[in-house]
């Protein structure tokens, strides 16, 4: 295996009712990536992309061989990648691995997702296809449901009364909000405060609006090229140090593990154990928060806070920039957005950033930032995690 | 290999209020609903086996946004119950107003009965277990 690097990126402004095509989308982050990488569309071996219901949207399947040909990458193999909302991330760990492992030296990764043009009632059913369609969707499951099912054992599991665990949950959504509006490619602009949260309209007990990402139209590209290339294309490449990636099984096949996401803790001990490193070596994350409880639970897998007690993390400051941990410096899923094929894309792009010092003027840069972490879950238990490094 | 306990034939069952699962022979533990391997060992070793459909709640949320084509069934109380034989399962709770349904329903003693989701464009009809409380 040799090292791989992160050479070019691309990210569309994240957005309601998008104007163009999930091709189109795709299509233009793609080439914003090849052109950041110095290259040209005849350089890419292989394109790799995340979407997630294409079919759905736009009665559009196959958007990736679509893509390399609009984008004149003209009959390489181009793969799409479903797992739900982790779709983009599972796209970065294969293109990984086939540049890692000699295959090829140059690809394009991207996803993309135009979830809002079916509106919320058809884009809610598509998202349902995630979940087990025999045994659970009859029982009127939809993704509001299960995180407020993991809100109440999160509750009976640790120890926190409901009235202070929804209080803590709302300081994460008035956090991803405040640092959303310093990214110009964030699809909600908008303060809020935890009273906000707090009154906004129930969608499914015990969360509520501002608890929830909103469904989003966008797209992410990322080049990855092999050491040996990124050296010569680039002054300061971002490696990527470390991949994991695992499943799981419908919500109840859960119940050992329950509230904590086993599949969420194999994957990242993955990342860690490859890489080196451990959750305290982490300076900067993007981790995938379509609720807000599942901000708490997710930063407590990938061993950053002890179990039952991120969400005071959030209160203290902690995943704030200038924190002990700083976690979704770019808004994350809930202000920034979250189009699923491209989410985990957007994330290493954000890192990628991060990494290189590029955040500066927009506010948010983690000052000598080495490491970063990115984390998304997608369906019931799809999770991935990628680890950047910035030597 | 054969599946041993099918969706149809689980789903014609639990239409008539009987629960089906499968039984390890080597570790004894129950899987429901049914998979190929068992939930622990991931030995194949089984037999289908019928629950008593009791149990209790162990988590809920009442859900006001259904997807497209469920929207009238809602509010409705999902909830996910532990069954006396070990595994949770989950479905919907009965006796109570949705819109009453507060975290005092956790630890309440259950039992299944069912209803049918008459199925939509994309999935299947297929019955859910209906609960109520002992």
């Amino acid at each position: 295996m040799r090292r791989v690097a992160v050479i070019g990126t691309g990210h569309s402004k994240f957005m309601y009712n998008s104007p163009k095509t999930s091709v189109e989308m795709l299509s233009e982050v793609a080439m914003d990536a090849i052109m950041d990488a110095s290259l040209k569309p005849k350089d890419i071996q292989a394109i790799f992309a995340g979407n997630g219901l294409g079919d759905f949207e736009e009665g559009q399947s196959s958007v990736s061989s679509y893509v390399a040909d609009d984008i004149g990458c003209f009959n390489v193999p181009a793969t799409r990648y479903e797992g739900a909302c982790a779709s983009g991330s599972m796209a970065v760990r294969d293109a990984y691995m086939w540049v890692a492992s000699g295959f090829y030296d140059i690809v394009l990764v991207g996803g993309v997702e135009r979830a809002t043009a079916i509106g919320v009632p058809l884009a809610t059913r598509a998202f349902c296809t995630f979940a087990d369609s025999r045994y659970e969707f009859p029982a009127g499951f939809n993704y509001p449901a299960s995180f407020g099912m993991l809100t109440y054992l999160y509750s009976t599991t640790y120890g926190v009364p409901l009235e202070r665990l929804k209080e803590l949950m709302a300081g994460v959504s008035v956090q991803s909000h405040e640092y959303g509006l310093q990214n110009p490619n964030a699809q909600i602009h908008q303060a809020l405060t935890k009273e906000d949260v707090l009154k906004s309209p129930m969608i499914s007990s015990p969360i509520q609006l501002h608890d929830c990402c909103p469904f989003t139209d966008g797209s992410a590209a990322i080049v990855l090229a092999s050491e040996e290339i990124a050296k010569k294309l680039v002054k300061k490449p971002v490696y990527i140090a470390g991949v994991g990636q695992s499943s799981s099984g419908k919500i109840s096949s859960q119940s050992k593990h329950y509230p904590r996401i086993r599949a969420r803790e194999l994957s990242v001990q993955q990342a860690y154990k490859m890489a080196g490193l451990t959750p305290q070596d982490i300076d900067v994350c993007e981790l995938h928060d379509c609720f807000s409880i599942a901000a708490i639970i997710a930063s407590e897998g990938l061993g950053f806070f002890e179990y039952g007690t991120a969400g005071e993390a959030w209160e203290r400051g902690d995943t704030r920039l200038g924190g002990k941990i700083p976690i979704n410096l770019s808004g994350g899923l809930k202000s920034k957005g979250h189009p699923i094929g491209a989410t985990g894309v957007a994330q290493v792009c954000e890192l990628t950033q991060q990494l290189t010092g590029n955040l500066v003027d927009l506010g948010r840069q983690v000052e000598g930032a080495k490491y970063g972490l990115t984390d998304t879950m997608g369906a019931d238990g799809i999770v991935v995690n990628i680890i950047l490094s910035a030597e | 290999m054969e599946y041993k306990l099918p969706f149809e034939v689980y789903n014609k069952n639990l239409k008539k209020g009987k629960l089906l699962g499968l039984k390890c022979n080597d570790c004894g533990t129950v899987t429901c609903p049914p998979t190929m391997a068992c939930s622990e060992c991931a030995g194949t070793n089984h037999e289908i086996h019928e629950l008593s459909g009791m149990g209790k709640i162990v988590t809920f949320s009442v859900s006001y946004v259904g997807a497209e084509g469920r929207q009238n069934e809602h509010p409705l109380t999902i909830v996910l119950v532990k069954l006396d034989e070990g595994p949770w399962i989950m479905g919907n709770l009965i006796d109570l107003d949705p819109q009453k349904v507060t975290m005092e329903i956790i630890g309440k003693r259950v039992k299944a009965g069912s209803k049918m989701f008459p199925g939509d464009k994309y999935s299947a009809a297929a019955a859910r277990p209906l609960f109520s409380f002992i």
